[in-house]
C-alpha cells in the first residue's frame, strides 16, 4: 500500500490507528485560485516515518514515462507479492497468476501536460510514452511484466468503487476458476490542478479547511462540506484457499462476499433513499451466506459529503435491530478520499482490523449530523473481536460495490 | 570530439538511463543500449528538440547507432 500516511501497509495502518489525518496544503503546484487547495498526498520527505520513495520501486527512466498511478500501483504490488511469498516462477505458475488493478481516472496529470504540449509545440512533440503510460489498464500491465504474471489481465474503471470492484471481480475470477492467484486492487494520482478544479465545480470537494486541512474530511459531522482528495494504491495478494494452504500462506482473511448494484439515479450524486446500497450490501451478504448480524465491523464510504447520511440510513435499513452491536468508521477522515484506490486501501484497512482487532477511527466527529445506535467510532481506535468485516464503496454514475471479509480460523 | 558529439551522448545517456562508457560511436540504440521501438522515437524527438531541426520518418528510420545520429546532425543542425 502507498497512501497519504505512509508509504507502506505498516506505517499507514499504525498512523489510522493513532487518529492522524494525511491532510496539507497543497504547495507542490499552484492553488492560490483554486476554491480547494488541499489535499492528502503522499508524504514524500524522508525526515516522514515510512516516507514513500518511487526512486525504490521504478527506475527514474521509466517513471519519466509514466503517471504516478502506474508507479504507486508498481510499489503497493511489489509490496503485496513480496508480503504474501508468492513468486510466480514455472509457466504452469505464471499462466495460473493475474493481475486486475483499476483506477478511476488514470493518468490525468499527463493528460493536461500533453495537451499543453499538444497546444504550443504541436504534434510532433508528444512523446510515444504519452498513450501507454496514462492508460488505467497498464498499472495492471507493469506489475505483470514485473512479476511475469501471464492469467487474466484486467481492469476495473468505476469511479470511486473501482478498487472494491477490482478485489471483488478478482475473487470471482479465482472462484470461477480462471486463475489460483491474482493480485488486486486500485490506484489513484488525481492530485492535479485540472482534477481539483473538476471536482469542486462538482461541488464534491471541501472548500472551508484551507487553513485547517487535517479538520477537513470529518463523515458524519454536521459541519463537513465535501470531501478532500487523496492519492496512492491498495493492491492485495488474493488466493484461492486450498492453493494457498498448501504452499504454507499466511493467510490475513477470507474474502467471503461481494455484492454489486446501480443506483440508474443520477450522474454524481447517490439516490436519496440509499436503496442502491442497501442492495449492494444484501447481495454481498446473501453471497457470503450470513446475516446483517454478523457482521462486527463496517469499513463506510462515508466521504464526508452529504451522502453519508444517505449510507448510514441504508446501513441502518440492513442491520436492522442489531444496530447496537455492529461499528461503523470511516477511515477517509484520515485518508482523505483515493477515488479509484479508496476501496482497496479500506478492504485492506478492513483485514488487518479483523486481524488485530482494532477498529480504526473515525476522527473530526465533533457533532454528528444525525442520531444513530450505530457506533461511528468518533475520533478513537476501538478494541474488539472482529469475526466478519464489510466494505462499502460507491461511485459517481450510481455504482456501488460491497465486500465481505472474514477471519480464517487457525 | 564535437560539440554534437557530446550533446546527443548525453541525451542518450539522459533518456536511456545507461553508463557514459557505453555510449560510443559504434553502440547500437536497441542491440546495445537496451533501447525499444518506442524509446527510439522518442530520442529522435529529443534530437530534434536539443537541435532545433525536423527528422523525416525515413531519415529516423537509418539512425541506429549513437554515430548516425552525429553524422544526421552534423549534416542538418544549423
Amino acid at each position: 500500500m502507498v497512501s497519504p500516511l505512509g508509504g507502506n501497509v505498516d506505517t499507514s495502518w499504525k498512523n489510522i490507528l493513532d487518529g492522524k489525518s494525511g491532510a496539507s496544503k497543497v504547495s507542490n503546484f499552484q492553488v492560490d485560485d483554486l476554491a480547494c487547495q488541499i489535499a492528502c498526498q503522499i508524504p514524500r520527505d524522508p525526515s516522514v516515518e515510512g516516507y514513500y520513495n518511487p526512486d525504490d520501486w521504478m527506475e527514474p527512466k521509466e517513471q519519466r514515462k509514466v503517471d504516478d498511478f502506474i508507479v504507486y500501483a508498481v510499489a503497493a504490488a511489489d509490496q503485496a507479492l513480496a508480503d504474501s511469498g508468492f513468486k510466480a516462477e514455472t509457466h504452469e505458475e505464471q499462466i495460473r497468476a493475474g493481475v486486475l488493478i483499476g483506477s478511476g481516472i488514470g493518468g490525468l496529470q499527463g493528460i493536461e501536460e500533453a495537451a499543453h504540449t499538444l497546444a504550443d509545440k504541436g504534434p510532433r512533440r508528444i512523446s510515444p510514452f504519452f498513450i501507454p503510460g496514462r492508460l488505467i489498464n497498464l498499472a495492471g500491465g507493469y506489475v505483470s511484466i514485473r512479476h511475469g504474471l501471464k492469467g487474466p489481465n484486467h481492469a476495473v474503471v468505476t469511479a470511486c468503487s473501482t478498487g472494491a470492484h477490482a478485489i471483488g471481480d478478482a475473487s470471482r475470477l479465482i472462484a470461477f476458476g480462471d486463475a489460483d492467484v491474482m493480485v488486486a486492487g486500485g490506484t489513484e494520482s488525481p492530485v492535479c490542478r485540472l482534477s481539483l478544479a473538476g471536482f469542486a465545480a462538482c461541488k464534491a470537494l471541501s472548500t472551508s479547511y484551507n487553513d485547517t486541512p487535517e479538520k477537513a474530511s470529518r463523515p458524519y459531522d454536521t459541519n463537513r462540506d465535501g470531501f478532500v482528495m487523496g492519492e496512492g494504491a491498495g493492491v492485495v495478494v488474493l488466493e484461492e484457499y486450498e492453493h494457498a494452504k498448501a504452499r504454507g500462506a499466511k493467510i490475513y482473511a477470507e474474502v467471503i462476499g461481494y455484492g454489486l448494484s446501480g443506483d440508474a439515479f443520477h450522474i454524481t450524486a447517490p439516490s436519496p433513499d440509499g436503496d442502491g446500497a442497501f442492495r449492494c450490501m444484501s447481495a454481498a451478504l446473501a453471497r457470503a451466506g450470513i446475516s446483517a448480524a454478523d457482521v462486527d465491523y463496517i469499513n463506510a464510504h462515508g466521504t464526508s459529503t452529504m451522502a453519508d447520511t444517505i449510507e448510514l440510513g441504508a446501513v441502518e435499513r440492513l442491520v436492522g435491530d442489531a444496530a447496537d452491536k455492529v461499528v461503523m468508521s470511516s477511515t477517509k477522515s484520515c485518508t482523505g478520499h483515493l477515488l479509484g484506490a479508496a476501496g482497496a486501501v479500506e478492504a485492506i484497512f478492513s483485514v488487518l482490523a479483523i486481524r488485530d482487532g482494532m477498529v480504526p477511527p473515525t476522527i473530526n466527529l465533533d457533532t454528528p449530523s444525525v442520531e444513530t445506535k450505530i457506533d461511528l467510532a468518533a475520533h478513537k481506535a476501538k478494541k474488539m473481536n472482529i469475526d466478519v468485516a464489510l466494505s462499502n464503496s460507491f461511485g459517481f454514475g450510481g455504482t456501488n460495490a460491497s465486500l465481505v471479509f472474514r477471519k480464517v480460523a487457525d | 570530439m564535437s560539440d554534437i558529439a557530446d550533446r546527443v551522448k548525453k541525451i542518450v545517456i539522459e533518456h536511456l538511463g545507461v553508463d557514459a562508457e557505453k555510449v560510443t560511436d559504434n553502440a547500437s540504440f536497441i542491440d546495445d543500449l537496451g533501447a525499444d521501438s518506442l524509446d527510439t522515437v522518442e530520442l529522435v524527438m529529443a534530437f530534434e528538440e536539443e537541435f532545433g531541426v525536423e527528422i523525416p520518418d525515413d531519415a529516423a528510420e537509418t539512425i541506429l547507432t549513437v554515430g548516425d545520429a552525429v553524422k544526421f546532425l552534423e549534416k542538418n543542425a544549423g
